[in-house]
Order: C-alpha cells, then structure tokens, then sequence
C-alpha cells in the first residue's frame, strides 16, 4: 500500500509540467555549452538577461490575466505608446528623468484602465476589445512621431535599461524583474486576491455567485498589466536609448507564448509563476544559445512556434499516459 | 422596409452610405465610379481572406495564421513563376489553393483533433510560416520583372471589361454564401459555434467541421496569397504583415460574434468595404497614412461596442417577451 502510494506521488511528479520544463531547461544549457564555449560564462548570462527582462516583466501579469481565462492583446501597443510619450516629452519639452518616468507609468495604467474598463462594463470579450486597442495605441504612436525617431533623452535616463548594481555584473533590469517576481509569486500564491483569480479563471459565474467581486479583479489585472506595460516601455526605450513608433513589435505574442509555455492553460484557472519563471529562462537562453550559433532570428521563430505547440500538445499527452499508469496500478 | 431595417447588415450599409457622402461632400472625387472601382479593387482580397476568418470565429475559434500564410504561399508561386515560367496559369492558382490548403490542415488536424486552443495554434504557426517565407526566399523577394506578363494578369487582368479580381470575388461570396448558409455542412459549422456540446449530442461530427474550417480557411488565403502577390508585381518576405487583424476587424465590423454562432457573408463584405472606404478617403483626403492604425483601432472599438449592445438589447427583448 505505502509502496503504491509513493509510486503515485512518483508519477505525479514526474508527470508535472514544471518538471519537465527544468528538463528541458536542463538539456538546453547542457546542448548550449558543449556546442559553444561562450555559453557558460557568468558574464555572458548576465547580459543576456537584458535581452528578455522586459518582456519578462510583462509577462508576471500577463499569468494573472490569462489565469482569469482574459488575454490582452495590447501591451506592447502600450509600450510603444509610453515610450513616444517619454520621447516626446523629453525632446520636445525637456521633461527630465523623473518627469519621463511619470508618464510612462500614468500612460500605462490609464491604457490599462482603459481596457479593464470597456471589458467589464460593457461585458464585451477581452481579445476583442485588446485587438482594437493593440492598434489604437499603437496608431496613436504613429501618429504622433510619424517615420521619425525620438532620441534625446536625458544622461540620467540611460541609467534604468544599461546600468548595472554597483560594479557587479547583475543589471539593474534584472533586479527590477526580480522584484516583481517575489511580489506577484506572493500575490498569485499566497493571497486571498490570488486565490479569487484562479477562482474566476476556473468558474466566472460560479465565482460570482459566492460573492467575488469578479470584474472589480479583472479590472485590477488589466490596470497592472498596464503599469508593467509602462515600466517595461521605460527600461526598453532606457535600453536603447531611442523610440520608434514601431518599439516592441510583435511582443504581446512572445509574452503570451512564454505565459503559456509556462504551463499557464489559455482557457484560465491553473497555471503557476514558477512554470513561468522557468519558461522566461528557457526561452531567453535558448534565443541566446541560437545566437552563439549564429541561428538567424527569423529561424529562432520557426522554433519558438514550435516549441509552442508542443508544449501545449505535451500535456495532454502526459496526462493520458499518467491515467494508464495509475489505473494499471489499480489493477 | 421596417423588417429591413431592423437587420444589422442593412444598418451597417446605410452607415456605409451616410459616411461615403459625406467624404463626397468635401471631395467629390470620391464617388466617381472609377475612384469607387479602386476601393473594391482594394478590399477584394480583404473580403475573400475574411469569409474564410469568418468561418472560424464562427465556430469560436480564430485563425491569425492567414498574413503569414498569405506571404508563404505567395512566395511560394512566386519564385515557381520566376524559375518555371512555363507553369500554366490554371495550375498555378490550383497549387497556390493546394499550399494553402496544406497550412490549413496543419491548422485544423491539432486543432481538432490534438484539442490544442485555436489561438495558441495559429499564434504558433503564424510565426513558422513567417519563418519559412525568410528560409524559402533566403531574405530577397521576387519583383515585377521577374514574373511573366500572364502571371501579374491573374490579379491585373481583365475578362470581357470585368477585372478578374472582381470575378474571384463574385465566386468565392456566391461559393460560401451557398455553402454556409444551404448546406448541411454550412449549417453545422453554426451550430457547433452556437452549442458545441449541443451540437455533438445531435451528432455532429465536431471534429471533423473543425477541421474544415481551417482546412477552407487555408484553401481561401492560398488563392488570396496568389492574388496579393500578382497584383502588386513582388513578393515580399513582410507581405501581408499585421493583416490577420485587419480580417478579424473586418468580420467584427461585419458584426460576426468574437464568441462564436453567429455572422454572415454580407455582414463581412460590408464591415471589409468599410475598411476599404475608410482607409481610401483618409488616402484621397490627404490625411497622413500614420493615422490610419489609429483610426482602424477606433472603429474596431466602436463597431465591437455596438455589436454587443445592440446584442444585449435583443437578448432583453426576447426574455421580454417571453415573459408577457
């Protein structure tokens, strides 16, 4: 009996998704540093990560959106936005560090907020409402800087997306996300509000009905998402130190594919921020590891889509090869 | 006239007019018949590639696969123009509805029948076959010299006065207005976007509709990539790029429901001709191409907005109803 019980919590574990993610992960360093001598070096890592932060840090509350079975469609509409209003701003007024980081904030949570509110007010579907905003926003940016760029930004400025901690290696993006990753990995788990998400993700009406104030957590979620969004346009644009109107295109699909590699199911309700904290690593390492190779980016693509779904094929699978076991033990 | 207008599709067109008349007030160029030409020219491939996103909302699904499949197959007749010139033309539309029907199965078989979400699976293969365009073309592109005359005509061309884009129109709307609206087929893809579990309890083969509908979905924006590319003379490795949303606006407008169940070719013929209205008049009035997203992402908010209220109010008045 006791044996049948420890090989159940054996099948259990093997057969969960974030298991086979840090295999994954695992193999992909390994195939990385025996094919390039410059994969494993501390330095190297390191700056990779700036590669990935922003859209990592996006993708921290993209989890809780797509756990609440919403999506947003928007968000690098959002940092494009943000960034020309920074840009705007600081080259046309002179507004300086502190200014510029102000507005971003305020345009993301106001873009957010937005969304949230047409959402849950007029009941409408969020990948509808996100794919007209994804071009508002966006077309607001071109409107405003046209085929020019803004790149004058204050020194001070360069400090958020270049700088690092003192004279160590970590930058200081990577402590921003690191940050953000506590915060929210103690919201989703450890809090009442987190739990009442998976409890909207899982059942809206059922939630509803035993006195969750559900749209008033949607419209939290997207606003955040905003604000993320914001923060992201301010490391992104300090990064490399100019905005076009076409920053960060394409990225609300590469945040989605890391949330839902991560083992988040698009259909809400389950999915954890380990799994996607793992995920935000496997896939900026495997990018990295592709670029040591000299793997063009468009190739790096035709993976990522792949890998794509394969992930999200696999557990189906796990979960039919898990049933036949433990029913066999049952026999 | 009451019952006509009290159908969304009728609404839809009296806005169609009142805008069109007032861009004509400003500029009367507008409504000469050659400028009017032009628009239909423009949306055709947008309303073809959309009756074919329709069929997949329609079944509460989304396909945002068909710009990338657009550049593929596209390249793809593209450079066998240019090594092979002496492909006839009926064989070159028939393998660009093949190419595309093959990106459509692939679609539609793990969708259906892997049971893997309709957005993650075209999200995913929205970027291979994006990525396969860049490894087929190796990051050139076909231009206008490079193909034959009778290539560039299937788009260009003209059959006793009538363009020929016209008469692909009018085959693929007379095709799936039949299909979906008198066929046995036709009429469960509204079902299962309806009641998906309703419609499998009276025996519909859930599945294999849903592989359908990526399948025509693929076949549809195959024929679209081949036209795309022989009326502009080039194929482009960013052919088609950020189209798949201009076809879900399209349908939106059309007042196709994002939820599934419901929608119709004309509706999508109009919300893709408003489109095509809007983005002409912003061209002809001068206004900078950089507010066309903008302006796009506005009327995609309104036209969802409307949709759902004016659904509600439906709802309302049958429950009404039923009651008294």
């Amino acid at each position: 009996m006791g044996l049948s019980l420890s090989k159940d919590r054996v099948v259990e574990f093997v057969t969960k998704w974030e298991f086979l993610l840090v295999l994954i992960f695992i193999f992909v360093i390994i195939l990385n540093s025996t094919l390039s001598p410059y994969f494993l070096n501390v330095d190297n890592i390191l700056d990779t990560t700036f590669n990935f932060t922003e859209k990592a840090i996006i993708a921290l509350t993209m989890m809780f959106i797509i756990i609440c079975a919403d999506i947003d469609l928007s968000v690098a509409s959002i940092i494009a936005m943000a960034s020309v209003f920074m840009g705007y701003a600081s080259e046309v007024h002179g507004v300086q560090t502190s200014g510029l980081i102000m507005i971003a904030i305020l345009t993301g949570i106001g873009a957010g907020f937005l969304n949230g509110i047409i959402i849950t007010k007029l009941d409408i579907p969020a990948i509808g409402v996100t794919i007209g905003t994804m071009s508002l926003y966006r077309g607001i940016a071109y409107v405003i800087l046209g085929d020019k760029a803004y790149t004058k930004y204050p020194k001070s400025f360069a400090y958020f997306g270049q700088g690092y901690i003192g004279s160590s290696p970590i930058p200081f993006e990577f402590i921003v996300f690191i940050f953000f990753a506590i915060i929210f990995g103690v919201l989703l788990h450890k809090t009442t509000f987190g739990r009442k998400v998976y409890a909207i993700g899982n059942n809206r009406i059922g939630a509803k009905f035993s006195g969750i104030k559900v749209d008033r957590i949607r419209l939290i979620l997207f606003t955040l998402n905003g604000l993320l969004s914001g923060i992201a346009a301010i490391l992104l644009t300090s990064r490399i130190g100019s905005t076009r109107p076409y920053i960060a295109n394409g990225w609300e699909l590469d945040i989605i594919t890391t949330v839902v590699l991560g083992g988040v199911s698009i259909s809400g309700g389950s999915g954890n921020v380990f799994g996607v904290i793992i995920a935000i690593f496997l896939l900026g390492f495997l990018r990295f590891g592709m670029g040591l190779l000299n793997v063009p980016g468009i190739e790096m693509n035709i993976i990522t889509g792949f890998l794509l779904i394969i992930a999200i094929m696999f557990p189906n699978f796990l979960n039919n090869i898990k049933e036949r076991m433990l029913k066999r033990e049952t026999y | 006239m009451l019952k006509l207008l009290k159908k969304k599709d009728f609404i839809l067109f009296l806005f169609i007019v009142f805008v069109s008349l007032i861009i004509s007030l400003r500029y009367p160029r507008f409504l000469t018949l050659s400028n009017l030409g032009d628009i239909f020219k423009d949306t055709v491939i947008l309303i073809i590639v959309a009756i074919g996103q329709m069929m997949v909302i329609i079944t509460a699904g989304i396909d945002l696969s068909v710009a990338s499949g657009i550049a593929l197959t596209g390249m793809s007749v593209g450079l066998l123009n240019q090594h092979y010139p002496g492909i006839p033309i009926p064989l070159i539309i028939l393998i660009s509805m093949l190419i595309g029907g093959a990106l459509g199965s692939f679609n539609g078989l793990l969708i259906a029948y892997a049971f893997i979400p309709p957005i993650i699976m075209t999200l995913g293969t929205m970027s291979i076959y994006r990525g396969f365009v860049f490894v087929l073309s190796g990051g050139t592109w076909v231009s206008a010299h490079e193909m034959t005359d009778g290539f560039k005509a299937i788009s260009g061309g003209h059959v006793l006065g009538i363009p020929n884009l016209f008469i692909f129109a009018a085959i693929i709307i007379a095709l799936f207005a039949f299909f979906l609206n008198k066929t046995k087929t036709g009429r469960e893809i509204y079902a299962i976007g309806g009641n998906e579990l309703g419609a499998k309890y009276v025996g519909v083969n859930v599945k294999k509709i849903k592989y359908y509908v990526y399948l025509l979905s693929g076949v549809i924006y195959g024929l679209a990539g081949l036209l795309w590319v022989s009326r502009y003379a080039s194929a482009q490795n960013d052919t088609a790029m950020g189209f798949e949303l201009q076809t879900v606006a399209a349908c939106v407008i059309g007042g196709v429901s994002i939820m599934g169940g419901s929608g119709s070719v004309t509706g999508v013929i109009l919300g893709a001709l408003f489109l095509g209205i809007v983005y002409n008049a912003l061209t002809v009035t001068n206004v900078s191409p950089f507010w066309r997203m903008a302006i796009a992402g506005f009327l995609i908010l309104i036209a969802i907005i409307v949709n759902t209220i004016a659904k509600k109010r439906t709802q309302y008045m049958m429950i009404k109803r039923r009651v008294f």
